[in-house]
């Protein structure tokens, strides 16, 4: 938690709020990748198709 | 008040220790780990410094880093938002990396810290961080020997900042302007050293020795489509001929267009084009540090200059910096490089942060002569050179000088390592390789025999300060060899017509001067001026050898082959000594022969590095 809210600090400090959503979809594919150990995008191929 | 800095995770990582303002120790981890550059987490500089001020982590109030990097991290998320979709393909190597390791460096930085502590270093409110050019310019202030100066600092990139101009004043350090990334000195010339085939980050100094043979023709070209310099020196690159923001190298397409030619591979032949593209792009740099020097010296009214970041490096440019005499003075950190950010950080932790009162050092400035790393006593060189089956003799220091001399004026190489080792990438007399620089061949038969390296490359001369005006057009003191300057006119050999039409590698076996080793093309050097104040034994060295042959003046090359970080240990020194051509070895007071030595012992050196 020391992380996100030293990151939070850094983004109000430097009024960069739109990094925020970026930084998300990064988080989430970097999960995906983890979870799937593979491409972050099969698991939406599969949802699909 | 004892601080730790660092600098690490890119390349070039480092430790630094400042006790009350004093810098203790400082070192390169590389010069521990055998591996040039190393960018790991500096534990051995760490245990080092700390040994050396006889502390514990534990001890430490403060640990200093040299970098921010969230700041970092919003510099490569802004970038390849501004360039998307452009640049995929360089933020899917990136962001892994900074997801799994970089964005956590506090984190990293403690526990690595914890594992090398004794018992449980708690790192919680003692980490500090320092911005990337605040640590260079720092690093270029506080050992000055100013009370107030202006501070200019410029390299590839730290965070945002390429190049940065601050105002320090006794304690107090002031940044007052930036220009950001993309727009970068320092990356400009990094392009152009990855366009002439050498290695981006390390190469730099080999473009700056190929400059003086080729003609700047190229200089308008740069200023009218890569480079828009104004009158004040503040610049814009035109990112349409660069890669480095979007792509995995420096260049692209547009700039070999440009330029004619495709970007040179390393094993490709080198050519007078690139000679001409090397000079071109150094007479840019020149020019454009001369500019933001002006408009330095006219907006603060400072007589007085500090110098950092890795552009600082460039020798030739500051030569022509001092030679213009737009500042009374000029003081260049010896350690400009990234290494030099951990002291820059320690220091900026120390005064800036902490505001403790700062005293103007007396001498040359408060480095001791950059002579900041280990060094072993007489009864520890002995067992270690024992122990690695060395033959030597001991000899008392008037004996150890008189052996030395003769050796060099013999016309020997003499592996030379003395005290403490340098903080920076220059060896200045204790971890070198010394020659006679008054030999023809010397310059030849030390790229190519002792030092592995490309034949074009020129060697730099230490002199005695008291001697410097009599042998080279300078008059001051240049101890950290971060200035080139002309031989002088006298000491000079006019070439012959048929002699000056030679070309490149040949002209440079022309003898140009009584000091031909020691002389570029351009009849320049890059000058080391020794003080007997801050290095006695070089000094007398240099002085026994003046008594003998008349001339002030020796060859001093880094101790090390091509690849290798500079020595560091009594057992590095023999290593390399048995591995090359170095005919003569002195470790501290121990001389040793290479025709005393078991043969046995030679082992394969010249491929044992990586080369850079």
């Amino acid at each position: 938690m020391g992380f996100l809210g030293e990151l939070w600090r850094f983004m109000a400090a430097r009024k960069k709020f739109w990094l925020l959503p970026i930084l998300l979809v990064l988080v989430l594919f970097g999960g995906l990748v983890v979870l799937s150990k593979g491409s972050a995008v099969a698991p939406f191929i599969y949802t699909v198709f | 008040m004892r601080i730790l800095g660092l600098s690490a995770f890119y390349h070039d990582s480092a430790a630094a220790l400042v006790v009350d303002g004093r810098v203790v120790a400082a070192a390169q981890e590389e010069r521990f780990t055998r591996k040039k550059h190393d960018s790991g987490f500096p534990a051995q500089a760490i245990a080092y410094c700390l040994a050396e001020g006889g502390l514990t982590l534990d001890d430490i109030d403060h640990v200093a880093f040299y970098d921010k990097p969230f700041l970092k991290f919003e510099r490569l998320l802004e970038t390849y938002v501004a360039f998307a979709p452009r640049g995929f393909r360089s933020f899917r190597m990136a962001m892994p990396v900074w997801l799994r390791e970089k964005l956590f460096q506090k984190d990293l930085i403690g526990r690595e810290l914890k594992d090398i502590a004794a018992n449980g270093f708690d790192p919680s409110g003692k980490l500090l961080f320092s911005e990337h050019h605040l640590s260079h310019a720092a690093s270029a202030f506080y050992p000055s020997p100013f009370d107030e100066a202006a501070v200019l600092t410029m390299d590839g990139v730290g965070e945002w900042a390429t190049t940065s101009v601050a105002h320090g004043r006794g304690n107090r350090l002031e940044v007052l302007k930036e220009i950001h990334f993309p727009h970068s000195l320092g990356l400009l010339y990094s392009a152009f050293t990855y366009y002439t085939g050498f290695k981006v980050n390390s190469g730099e100094y080999k473009l700056m020795g190929l400059a003086p043979y080729g003609e700047p023709r190229y200089v308008q070209r740069i200023l009218d489509h890569l480079i828009d310099v104004k009158p004040d020196g503040s610049f814009r690159l035109d990112q349409r001929y660069f890669d480095y923001c979007t792509g995995l190298t420096m260049t692209n397409d547009r700039f070999a267009r440009l330029f004619g030619q495709p970007a040179r591979r390393p094993e490709d032949l080198l050519t007078p084009f690139h000679m001409d593209v090397a000079a071109s792009i150094q007479a840019v740099t020149e020019e454009v540090v001369l500019r933001l020097a002006r408009s330095l010296r006219r907006e603060l009214g400072l007589p007085h200059l500090c110098l950092a970041g890795g552009v600082a490096l460039n020798c030739v440019a500051n030569g022509k910096l001092v030679e213009e005499g737009i500042f009374e003075r000029v003081w260049i950190q010896p350690a400009s490089g990234d290494a030099g950010g951990a002291l820059g950080a320690a220091l900026a932790a120390h005064y800036l942060d902490r505001e403790q009162p700062r005293r103007v050092p007396n001498g040359l400035d408060a480095m001791d002569g950059a002579y900041l790393g280990p060094t072993y006593g007489t009864a520890e060189v002995e067992r270690r050179l024992t122990a690695a089956g060395a033959r030597f003799e001991v000899l008392d220091d008037e004996a150890l000088l008189d052996a030395t001399a003769e050796a060099l004026a013999d016309g020997r190489a003499v592996g030379w390592m003395q005290g403490r080792m340098e903080f920076g990438p220059r060896a200045l007399g204790n971890r070198s390789i010394l020659a006679d620089p008054r030999s023809p061949a010397m310059q030849r038969t030390l790229n190519l025999r002792v030092k592995y390296r490309e034949s074009f490359r020129p060697f730099a001369p230490s002199v005695l300060r008291e001697d410097v005006v009599d042998w080279f057009a300078l008059n001051t003191d240049s101890p950290y060899m971060l200035l080139t300057a002309g031989v002088r006119p006298d000491r000079r050999r006019e070439m012959t017509a048929d002699e000056r039409s030679l070309f490149g590698i040949d002209k440079l076996n022309v003898p140009r001067s009584e000091i031909p080793a020691v002389t570029h093309v351009d009849y320049s050097a890059r000058v080391q001026t020794v003080h007997r104040e801050t290095n006695p034994r070089y000094h007398a060295l240099l002085s026994r050898f003046k008594q003998r042959t008349g001339c002030p003046v020796l060859v001093n090359t880094s101790f090390n082959v091509r690849g290798e970080p500079i020595v560091c240990t009594p057992e590095d020194a023999f290593r390399c000594f048995m591995g090359t051509e170095i005919e003569v070895l002195v470790v501290g007071n121990c001389l040793l022969r290479k025709e005393a030595q078991d043969p046995g012992l030679a082992g394969d050196y010249k491929d044992a590095f990586e080369l850079d």
